[in-house]
């Protein structure tokens, strides 16, 4: 280890040239600063983390090839660092030429020598004292010019100097007393920073909105849930759409070519559909907007009327595939409906391929092979007043956690839940603000897990539509993947503390290491000087706990306490390098 | 079914529908009085029927009938509904249910707490009558309301605050302070 840690120390110093300088002892400073351009995101450094997966086609993949299948034996961690904080780190450490930002909850964001773990900045601040959270967590910051921009849990958005951690500006987005809250990473085009607001459980009307990346000024907001006399207003048959959800809470996707920003839209609110009547466009859906104007081009609503808590949140991850011997834009997205679409963007608008399930799914009869739009089983869709199970559950197949494709591999990685079902009785309350509102009966919400394993590592080829393998866990799989050239695929995300690498192409494991907590978090691959490192926050919490809860009433009597708190950046490179 | 009690009692309160208001918006400056924590000798009143502002008697509590509510104070006639970090939760048990202690502070068997989870502060609203206990609709957080609010599942690290309790001309008048520090375990962080 000694031996590793100079290493790295003198690899890191071979680097100071091109960009940095270390300070004291105590803390560094940054003295010059590579802007982040449009040209840079979409054109990356294979060394850098620009973007929340890496590209703005969301593959979550890194051309990195110093750890593959033949040295990952010898990954070992080389720095660690300890965030101070408890609940679900969920953000992928952003990198930028051997500097790396990590949010963690609690509003902070970290400013870190990506070499060396060595603390450069850290910003903090204190949230509302009368702040309630859901989801006490942060996906990362977005980075633009010389300047990093954080979403918050009280619903602002700053802007932070890259160099500094100065605040260069705060604008309030929401109002957290209604329950409106950010917990994604920006997403940012041609200095736009677009976010979306979160608080499907409480009753919000949701939106995206842009802000000026240089003074924070709102140029658009667009929401995600018409107004009756808006296209696709009349899909509301009710006043539900007042209340109606739609909550955007992951990072979008981009296609420069189609100046297209892709967003996933989340579940209608409150849960049961009979208590908001219609498709309730563009909830469970995929919008695509213009970011110069906020207005959306086209969409495709995955499930309407959704009454399953299903967010379509994830954005599709954009690829060229090959289709009848020509090459098509693809969308591709592993649903939390548990089924995996394949779309056509077109010069028409986005165009329904293919759907098939990825999990036991008994909520859909069919689809219509023109347009996707799925035939449902009454028995399987919650209403109000009866109890009803359906599969997978109100986590769905995939969740948040982002799915990877392997450029190297052209397999898709999807962290998967099989085998988890659920049930409720919907129930009708009035909302109160500020309240949860589920509008479902709390006695009634149950896991019901079947088979002989839950989580699922999944490798599919997007263009055959074939599986190409299956690892499976004991219990849930709840974190992003990562896939790399060296031919790995990586993820956390299981209640043993355990982070891991696998052959992208068999599904064997090659390697694992035990972590101070559960990693929920996204792991990201970048270089300094000639060293690869890989990178993974570890720091259990929000969804992954409350389904360790959930399942420890079940049979499988798992142990709600068995995965401890407190979040750690890790950081891993090999050994020796080759 | 649980919590229909509440969504009942909210809908004949007639105020607590979307977007009516409790709490001032952040950007508000809020009278300081209504943004005290409940004290000595307030009356309590139902959250979202501040209008009539008539202070609740043991008798308007059905058993086991969660009720929002706010302290009053009745000489200025304001409801200390500044902060949604005020917000009380009352519910009437068979006073021989009760371990001793609460029995002291709940008049008529009537129970107040800091209706604030000591997790990460959402408000604690469902009763489940299977278990017998309130549940935090957030994370699920189970309080036993019988023996001081302990926590007998999931994420939160202490019991909720009690609100001692005796009468007033029939009323429920506050009778000392919250026992212990309303909210989070740590005020604004996660």
């Amino acid at each position: 280890m000694q031996q590793t840690t100079r290493t790295v120390l003198m690899a890191f110093a071979a680097t100071l040239a091109g960009g940095m300088s270390i300070g004291g002892a105590a803390a560094e400073e940054i003295s010059t600063y590579a802007p982040v351009t449009q040209q840079r995101l979409e054109n990356p450094e294979a060394g850098n983390w620009l973007l929340y997966r890496r590209t703005y086609d969301s593959h979550g993949f890194s051309p990195l090839r110093q750890v593959n299948t033949d040295t990952v034996k010898d990954l070992v961690p080389v720095w660690t660092f300890a965030t101070g904080q408890v609940e679900g780190h969920e953000a992928p450490p952003m990198v930028n030429n051997g500097i790396m930002y990590v949010t963690t909850p609690g509003m902070q964001v970290l400013a870190l020598n990506a070499a060396t773990g060595d603390l450069i900045w850290r910003y903090k601040e204190k949230l509302p004292n009368d702040l309630f959270q859901l989801h006490p967590t942060n996906r990362g910051v977005a980075l633009w010019g010389d300047k990093v921009y954080l979403a918050t849990v009280d619903a602002r958005l700053i802007a932070l100097d890259a160099k500094t951690g100065k605040e260069v500006w705060n604008t309030k987005v929401g109002d957290y007393q209604h329950g409106e809250y950010m917990t994604l990473e920006p997403l940012v085009v041609r200095g736009k920073v677009m976010v979306g607001s979160s608080g499907g459980e409480f009753g919000v009307r949701a939106y995206i909105a842009a802000f000026d990346a240089d003074n924070g000024k709102e140029l658009w907001r667009t929401f995600t849930v018409p107004a009756p006399d808006d296209p696709g207003g009349d899909t509301w048959k009710s006043d539900a759409w007042k209340t109606g959800g739609g909550s955007v809470w992951i990072t979008g996707s981009y296609d420069p070519k189609r100046n297209l920003a892709y967003w996933g839209v989340g579940n209608a609110a409150p849960w049961p559909g009979d208590l908001h009547p219609g498709d309730d466009l563009y909830t469970s859906s995929t919008v695509a907007l213009n970011p110069d104007t906020g207005k959306i081009q086209t969409y495709f609503q995955y499930h309407w009327n959704d009454s399953w808590d299903w967010d379509e949140i994830r954005p599709p991850v954009l690829l060229n595939m090959q289709r009848n011997g020509q090459t098509i834009d693809a969308l591709v997205h592993p649903a939390r409906d548990g089924y995996l679409w394949t779309l056509q963007q077109t010069d028409n608008g986005i165009k329904f391929i293919s759907g098939q399930p990825f999990v036991y799914q008994n909520a859909f009869k069919s689809l219509d092979p023109q347009t996707g739009r799925p035939t449902y089983d009454p028995e399987h869709k919650p209403v109000v007043g009866k109890q009803i199970s359906f599969c997978p559950s109100l986590w769905g197949g995939e969740d948040w956690p982002s799915e990877s494709y392997s450029d190297q591999t052209q397999l898709l990685y999807i962290p998967a839940n099989d085998n988890m079902c659920g049930q409720m009785i919907g129930e009708k309350k009035q909302l109160m603000v500020g309240q949860l509102w589920l509008g479902a009966d709390p006695d009634s919400l149950k896991l019901l897990p079947r088979g002989d394993h839950i989580g699922e590592l999944q490798a599919w080829d997007p263009a055959t539509g074939k599986r190409a393998w299956t690892y499976p866990f004991p219990s849930q799989l709840f974190a992003s993947v990562l896939s790399t050239a060296g031919g790995l695929v990586f993820v956390g995300g299981t209640n043993d503390r355990m982070f891991r690498a696998f052959d992208a192409k068999s599904g064997e494991l090659l390697w694992q290491q035990k972590t101070n907590s559960g990693i929920i978090g996204m792991p990201v691959a970048y270089s300094v000087g000639d060293t690869e490192y890989v990178a993974i926050q570890s720091g259990w919490g929000v969804d992954a706990q409350r389904i360790q809860d959930s399942l420890a009433n079940t049979a499988m009597k798992l142990d709600a306490n068995a995965v401890p708190q407190g979040g750690v950046v890790w950081v891993f490179a090999l050994r020796r390098r080759p | 079914m649980a919590g229909s009690t509440l969504s009942r009692r909210a809908l004949v309160g007639g105020c607590i529908g979307a977007r009516g208001v409790f709490v001032a918006r952040a950007d508000e400056p809020v009278d300081p009085d209504r943004m005290a924590l409940p004290k000595i000798g307030d009356r309590l009143v139902e959250a979202g029927n501040e209008p009539g502002k008539t202070p609740l008697k043991p008798d308007d509590l059905g058993l086991h009938d969660l009720t929002l509510a706010w302290a009053f104070d009745p000489q200025t006639r304001l409801a200390r509904d500044g902060s949604r970090l005020n917000m009380v939760l009352l519910m009437r048990f068979d006073p021989a249910t009760l371990a001793d202690a609460e029995r002291e502070m709940a008049p008529g068997g009537v129970v107040a707490y800091s209706a604030v989870c000591t997790h990460q502060q959402c408000w604690v609203t469902d009763w489940l009558k299977s278990a017998q206990v309130l549940q935090c609709p957030c994370h699920q957080s189970r309080y036993d309301l019988r023996q001081g609010a302990k926590v007998v599942g999931g994420p939160a690290p202490r019991p909720l605050p009690a609100l001692p309790l005796t009468l007033s001309d029939g009323a429920l008048k506050v009778a000392g302070p919250f026992t212990d520090r309303v909210g989070g375990e740590k005020p604004g962080a996660a």
